[in-house]
C-alpha cells in the first residue's frame, strides 16, 4: 500500500517527462505511419511541447521528491527532485525547443532532409527527455543515464543532415570527446560510491562529513565529475569540441546545443553542488559548504579561464557559427560567475542571465540562419553591406549582438548587471573587474560583425535577403523581448526570484 | 513650475522622431531632414521654456527639494526576499545650475549640427535616426539624477556614435569608430563597477521608515546614508573609496579626454563627418567633466579634496600638451581636435580649485568650449566641403575669396584664443583667478597660463596660413557662405559675443548651484554622520 502511493506520487511528479516520452513514441510511430507525407510531424512536436509546458507549469508551487529510496536511514529523499528551480530550467529547455521547431520550418538544411523529419524530431525529443531528467536528477546513476540519453541523441543530431563533410566531422568529434568525458565522469561517480556507499546525493551529503572519508580521493572524484558536466556546459578546459561541433552541425541543432543543453548542464551542476556539498544556507542566502572540497577556488579559476579563452579565441573567427560558439563559451564563463559566489543571489543572477541568454542567442542564430538560407554562407566576410540591403535583419542582429555584449538598454545588460551585483556583494571585486574587462574584449568581435554589415562596402553585389512574414514576427518578438527586459526587468526578476527553491535543506 | 513633464519631453522627443523616421520612405530625404531640424528646434524652444521658468536662487546638487522640474517615478521596484533586499531604481530627472547650461548647450549644438548635416546624401534615413538617438542619449545624461538612469543614457550614445563615425566618416573611419567605442566602453565598465559598489554601500530612507539600497545620486551624496560595512563607505576602515574614485575618474576622464586617455579623440575627430565632430566636441566631451562634477565630487568629497592637486596637474598637462601638439599639426581638423584637448584642460584646472570662482569658470568654459569648438569644426567643414582638403599648407589668401567666412573664422579664432569681449576670455580668466587663489595650485596655474600664449600662436599661425598671404590659384573660384551656413554661424557668433560682453547671463544660472557644490565638497566630513545635510 505504501509502495503504491509512493509510486503514484512519484509518477505525478514526472508528468512532464511522461508527456515527452509519449511524444517521442508518437513521433516515431507517426514517422512510420505517414511515411509519404510528413508535413504534420512538426505540428505533433509543437503540440507535445505545449502539453509538456502545461504539465511543467502546473507543477509550480508543489515540490517533492520522486522515487524515494526506502526509509532505512533518516534521509528519505529520492532520486528525482521536482521543485521550482527545475521548473525554471525545464521551461528554458521547452521554450528553446519551441523556437527550434519554428527555426526548423524555414531552415534550408532541414527542408532538404524532409523525408527523415520524423527521426529528427524524435531525436530532439530524446534530447529534451535527457535534459529534463538531468535538471531534476538527485542520484548519480540518474545523472549519468540522463546525460548519456541527451548526449547520444545530440551526437546523432549534429551529423544528421549529412549535407557537408563538416557534419560527419562534427558528429564524430562530439562523440569522441563525449565518450572520454563521460568515461571520466563515470570513474568519478564510482569513486564517490566507493567512498560513501551511496549514489543518492542527499545521502552522500550526510556521509561525506564523516572523518573517515579520504579527502584527496573525494577531490579527485569531484574534478572527474566536473569534467563530465563541464563538457556539457563547454567550460574550459573541456571546450575544445564546441567550435567544431557548432560549425559543423545544422544551425538549428547548434542553436539548440548552445542554449538548451547548456541550460541542462548548468542546472545539473548547480543542483549537484547544492545538494551534495552545502551544509547550510544562512539568512543572507550565502551557501556554507562542507569543508571537503574547495569548489569556489576551482570555479573561479575555471570561470575566468573559460571567459578569457572564449573571448580571445572569438576575436580571430571568420565563421559566424564558430564565432558564436566561442561567444557561447565565454558566456558559460560569465554564467559560472553566478555559481562562484555560492549564494542564492548568484543563482538568481544565473537564472536571469539564462533567460536573457536564451532570447539573444536564439535570436542571433535565427538571423544567421535566415542569412545563410539565402547566401549559403556563414562567413563574416559575406555579411558585407547586408545591413544596407536587408535593414530589418541587420538591425535585429545588431540588437542581439549588442545584447550579447551586455550594453544597455538591452536585456543582456540586465543579465550582466545581476551577475556583477552578486560578485560585488560577495566582495569579489577582482573577479568582477576581470569579467568586465572581458566584456570589453567581447565588444570587438561582436562589433566586427556590425562593421561588416554596415560599414564595409561589398565587393560584389550584396544579396537582398527577403524574410517571410512568420519569420519577421519571430525575429521582431525576440527583439521586442530584448528591448523590453532591457528597460523594464521587474517581471523577469520576479519570475526568477520565485524559482529559487532547490529541493533539500 | 510647468504643468507637463518637460524634461522627459526634451529627452524623448528625439526618440519619437527616430521612430517617425524609421517609418518614412527612403526617398523622402528632404522631409527627414526637415523633421530632424524641427525636432532639434523644438528642443531649443523647450530649453528656453526651461530657462524662462528657471529659479536662479535654487542650489540643487545635494538637496532634492532645490532641484527644479523634478520628475520622479518608481521604475524598477522589486520587493525582494529578505536576503536580497529591495531593488529600487527610480526614473528620476531634475536640473540645477550644473545641468541647465548643459541642457541649453545640447539643444543648441544639436540644432546647429542638424543644420550642418544638410549635405549628407548617403543613407539619409539611417543617419538622421542615429543622430536623433544620439541626441536623446546626450540630453538624458544631463537631466538624470539616478545613477542607473544616467548610466543607461551614457551607454546609449555609444552605438549611434560608432555608426555615425563608422558609416559616414572619412577614409580611416572603421579604425576610428572602433577605437572610440572600445575606449569609451573600457571607461564605462569602471563607472558601472563603482555604481554597483555605491549601491551596496548606501541606503535611502523611504517614506515608510524602511531603508533600501539606492541608485539615487542625491541619496548617495549624503554621508549619513552609508552603512558601516559598505565597501565604499567612509565609515568602513577597509573601504575602497580611493580606488573607486580613481576608477570613476578614469571612466569620465576618457570622455573628456584627459591626457593620457586622449588618443581616441584626434582619430575620431579627423574621421567623423563635420556635424558629428561638432557634437563630439560640443557636447560629448562635456559629459566627462559633467560626470565628475555631478557624481565624483559630491559623492566622494573627501577624496576630491585629497586629490585636487593631481586633478589640477592633469589639467595643466592637458593645456600645455594639447597646445604643443596642436602647434605641430598640418591637418586643420586635427589642430582643432588638439585645441579641444588643451581647452578641456582649463575645465579640469578650474574644477580642481574647489572655489566658487574656479568652478564657475570651469562650467562656463564647458559651455563656451561647446559653442566655440562647434563653430571651429563647422569652419573646417565649410572649407572641406568646397576644397576636399584640410591640409593647412594647401591654402593661402582665402580672405579675399571668402570675406564673410573669414570674418566668422576670425571671431571664432579670437574667441578660442581668449580675446577679451569674447566668451572664452571670461571663462579662462575665471579659471585662472580661481586656481591662482589656491596656494597649492599656484605653480601649476602659472605654468598653465603658457597655454594661452601657445593657443594664440597656433591659432594666429593657422589664420595666417589659410586666409592671408598670396592666394593659392587652385581656389580662385571658391564661393562664400550660403544661407544655411549663415544660419549655423550667426547664432553661435551672437552667443559667443553676447556672453563675452555680458557673462552674468550664464554665470547667474549656475552661481547658486556652484556655491552649494563648493560648500558641500569643501565642508562635508564623510566619516561622521551629518544627519541634517
Amino acid at each position: 500500500m505504501m509502495e503504491n502511493t509512493n509510486l503514484y506520487h512519484s509518477l505525478s511528479l514526472i508528468l512532464p517527462e511522461i508527456v515527452i516520452s509519449v511524444a517521442l513514441i508518437v513521433l516515431v510511430l507517426a514517422d512510420l505511419i505517414f511515411h509519404k507525407d510528413k508535413k504534420y510531424i512538426p505540428y505533433i512536436a509543437l503540440v507535445s511541447i505545449l502539453v509538456a509546458g502545461y504539465y511543467t507549469l502546473i507543477q509550480y508551487g508543489t515540490s517533492g521528491s520522486a522515487f524515494l529510496t526506502s526509509g532505512k536511514n533518516t534521509i528519505s529523499l529520492g532520486m528525482f527532485a521536482a521543485d521550482s528551480f527545475s521548473i525554471f530550467f525545464k521551461m528554458i529547455v521547452l521554450v528553446s525547443t519551441l523556437f527550434i521547431v519554428f527555426f526548423s520550418f524555414s531552415s534550408e538544411e532541414i527542408i532538404k532532409i524532409k523525408d527523415r523529419i520524423g527521426e529528427y524530431y524524435a531525436l530532439i525529443f530524446g534530447m529534451v527527455l535527457g535534459m529534463f531528467f538531468m535538471i531534476s536528477a538527485t542520484d548519480l546513476i540518474l545523472i549519468y543515464l540522463s546525460m548519456e540519453l541527451m548526449s547520444l541523441s545530440s551526437y546523432v543530431l549534429s551529423g544528421f543532415t549529412k549535407l557537408r563533410e563538416r557534419n560527419s566531422e562534427a558528429a564524430l568529434k562530439y562523440l569522441l570527446y563525449g565518450a572520454v568525458s563521460s568515461g571520466l565522469m563515470l570513474f568519478g561517480i564510482s569513486l564517490v560510491y566507493g567512498l560513501t556507499g551511496s549514489t543518492n546525493l542527499y545521502a552522500i551529503n550526510a556521509l561525506i562529513q564523516s572523518p573517515e572519508i579520504n579527502l584527496f580521493t573525494l577531490a579527485f572524484a569531484c574534478i572527474l565529475i566536473f569534467a563530465g558536466i563541464g563538457y556539457k556546459i563547454s567550460s574550459a578546459p573541456f571546450h575544445f569540441w564546441t567550435p567544431d561541433v557548432y560549425e559543423g552541425a545544422p544551425i538549428t541543432i547548434t542553436a539548440f546545443l548552445s542554449v538548451a543543453s547548456k541550460a541542462a548542464g548548468f542546472a545539473l551542476l548547480i543542483r549537484f553542488i547544492k545538494t551534495t556539498f552545502v551544509s547550510y544556507i544562512d539568512p543572507l542566502g550565502m551557501w556554507h559548504l562542507l569543508n571537503v572540497f574547495d569548489w569556489r577556488s576551482m570555479l573561479v579559476a575555471i570561470s575566468i579561464l573559460t571567459m578569457t579563452l572564449g573571448n580571445f579565441s572569438a576575436l580571430w573567427q571568420n565563421n559566424m557559427k564558430r564565432m558564436l560558439a566561442y561567444s557561447s563559451i565565454a558566456h558559460a564563463g560569465y554564467l559560472l560567475l553566478g555559481l562562484v559566489v555560492l549564494s542564492n543571489q548568484g543563482i538568481l543572477a544565473i537564472l536571469i542571465y539564462f533567460s536573457v541568454y536564451l532570447v539573444m542567442n536564439l535570436g542571433a542564430f535565427l538571423v544567421v540562419m535566415l542569412i545563410a538560407n539565402k547566401t549559403g554562407s556563414e562567413d563574416i566576410d559575406d555579411y558585407d553591406g547586408l545591413g544596407h540591403t536587408s535593414p530589418f535583419l541587420g538591425i535585429s542582429l545588431a540588437i542581439f549582438l549588442v545584447s550579447l555584449t551586455g550594453l544597455p538598454p538591452t536585456a543582456g545588460f540586465i543579465g550582466k548587471l545581476y551577475l556583477f551585483v552578486a560578485l560585488v556583494d560577495a566582495q569579489m571585486i577582482v573577479v568582477a573587474v576581470i569579467a568586465l574587462l572581458n566584456s570589453v574584449v567581447s565588444l570587438y568581435y561582436y562589433v566586427r560583425v556590425l562593421k561588416h554589415m554596415f560599414l564595409t562596402k561589398s565587393v560584389d553585389e550584396t544579396p537582398v535577403v527577403s524574410v517571410s512574414i512568420p519569420n519577421i514576427i519571430l525575429v521582431s518578438s525576440l527583439v521586442f523581448v530584448i528591448l523590453l527586459f532591457g528597460v523594464y526587468f521587474t517581471p523577469l526578476v520576479d519570475a526568477a526570484q520565485s524559482c529559487l527553491v532547490i529541493l533539500g535543506l | 513650475m510647468i504643468g507637463f513633464p518637460i524634461l522627459s519631453l526634451i529627452t524623448f522627443l528625439p526618440i519619437l522622431g527616430m521612430f517617425l523616421i524609421m517609418f518614412m520612405k527612403k526617398e523622402q530625404s528632404k522631409s527627414i531632414k526637415y523633421l530632424t531640424l524641427g525636432i532639434t528646434a523644438l528642443q531649443i524652444v523647450l530649453a528656453l521654456v526651461l530657462l524662462a521658468s528657471y529659479n536662479y536662487s535654487a542650489g540643487g546638487i545635494y538637496e532634492e527639494k532645490s532641484f527644479q522640474f523634478i520628475e520622479k517615478f518608481k521604475w524598477i521596484n522589486i520587493s525582494g526576499i529578505s536576503w536580497l533586499g529591495n531593488i529600487k531604481i527610480d526614473y528620476f530627472m531634475g536640473i540645477d545650475g550644473l545641468s541647465m547650461p548643459m541642457v541649453l548647450l545640447t539643444a543648441l549644438v544639436s540644432f546647429v549640427a542638424a543644420l550642418s548635416s544638410w549635405n549628407i546624401e548617403k543613407s539619409v534615413k539611417g543617419y538622421f535616426a542615429l543622430f536623433l538617438l544620439l541626441d536623446a542619449g546626450m540630453m538624458g545624461v544631463f537631466v538624470s539624477l539616478d545613477f542607473f538612469l544616467f548610466y543607461i543614457f551614457w551607454e546609449l550614445m555609444l552605438l549611434p556614435m560608432y555608426f555615425l563615425i563608422g558609416i559616414w566618416g572619412g577614409p580611416r573611419k572603421e579604425y576610428a569608430a572602433i577605437k572610440f567605442f572600445i575606449y569609451t566602453l573600457f571607461g564605462s565598465v569602471f563607472i558601472l563597477l563603482v555604481m554597483i559598489g555605491l549601491y551596496f554601500s548606501a541606503t535611502e530612507l523611504m517614506a515608510d521608515g524602511s531603508r533600501v539600497h539606492t541608485f539615487s545620486m542625491i541619496a548617495l551624496m549624503n554621508p549619513a546614508n552609508y552603512s558601516a560595512d559598505g565597501i565604499l563607505s567612509a565609515l568602513n576602515p577597509d573601504n575602497l573609496r580611493l580606488i573607486a574614485y580613481i576608477a570613476l575618474f578614469a571612466g569620465f576622464a576618457i570622455k573628456i579626454p584627459m591626457f593620457p586617455f586622449h588618443t581616441w579623440l584626434p582619430d575620431a575627430h579627423v574621421e567623423a563627418p563635420t556635424p558629428i565632430s561638432v557634437i563630439l566636441a560640443g557636447v560629448l566631451l562635456k559629459m566627462g567633466t559633467y560626470g565628475i562634477l555631478r557624481i565624483s565630487y559630491p559623492i566622494f568629497p573627501d577624496i576630491t579634496r585629497d586629490l585636487m592637486w593631481y586633478i589640477a596637474l592633469f589639467g595643466m598637462v592637458n593645456i600645455i600638451y594639447g597646445a604643443l601638439v596642436a602647434l605641430a599639426q598640418k591637418d586643420f581638423k586635427k589642430l582643432i581636435a588638439y585645441s579641444s584637448v588643451s581647452h578641456m584642460g582649463y575645465v579640469l584646472l578650474g574644477m580642481a580649485s574647489l572655489t566658487t570662482v574656479g568652478i564657475n569658470g570651469a562650467i562656463f568654459q564647458m559651455f563656451n568650449h561647446g559653442t566655440i569648438t562647434a563653430m571651429l569644426f563647422l569652419i573646417v567643414g565649410v572649407v572641406y566641403d568646397r576644397t576636399h582638403t584640410r591640409g593647412l599648407n594647401d591654402f593661402g589668401g582665402l580672405a579675399s575669396q571668402m570675406p564673410v567666412y573669414t570674418g566668422f573664422v576670425t571671431v571664432a579664432f579670437f574667441a578660442a584664443i581668449g580675446l577679451p569681449s569674447m566668451s572664452g576670455f571670461v571663462s579662462e580668466a575665471l579659471v585662472f583667478i580661481g586656481a591662482f587663489g589656491v596656494d597649492s595650485l599656484r605653480v601649476l596655474t602659472i605654468i598653465s597660463t603658457l597655454g594661452i600664449l601657445l593657443g594664440a600662436a597656433y591659432m594666429l599661425w593657422t589664420l595666417q596660413r589659410i586666409f592671408f598671404g598670396p592666394l593659392n590659384e587652385k581656389w580662385a573660384s571658391l564661393k562664400d557662405l550660403d544661407a544655411r551656413e549663415y544660419a549655423m554661424f550667426i547664432p553661435l557668433t551672437i552667443i559667443i559675443i553676447f556672453l563675452g560682453v555680458y557673462p552674468s547671463a550664464m554665470l547667474n544660472i549656475m552661481n547658486s548651484s556652484v556655491n552649494s557644490l563648493v560648500h558641500f565638497v569643501t565642508t562635508t566630513v564623510s566619516t561622521t554622520s551629518l544627519g541634517g545635510l
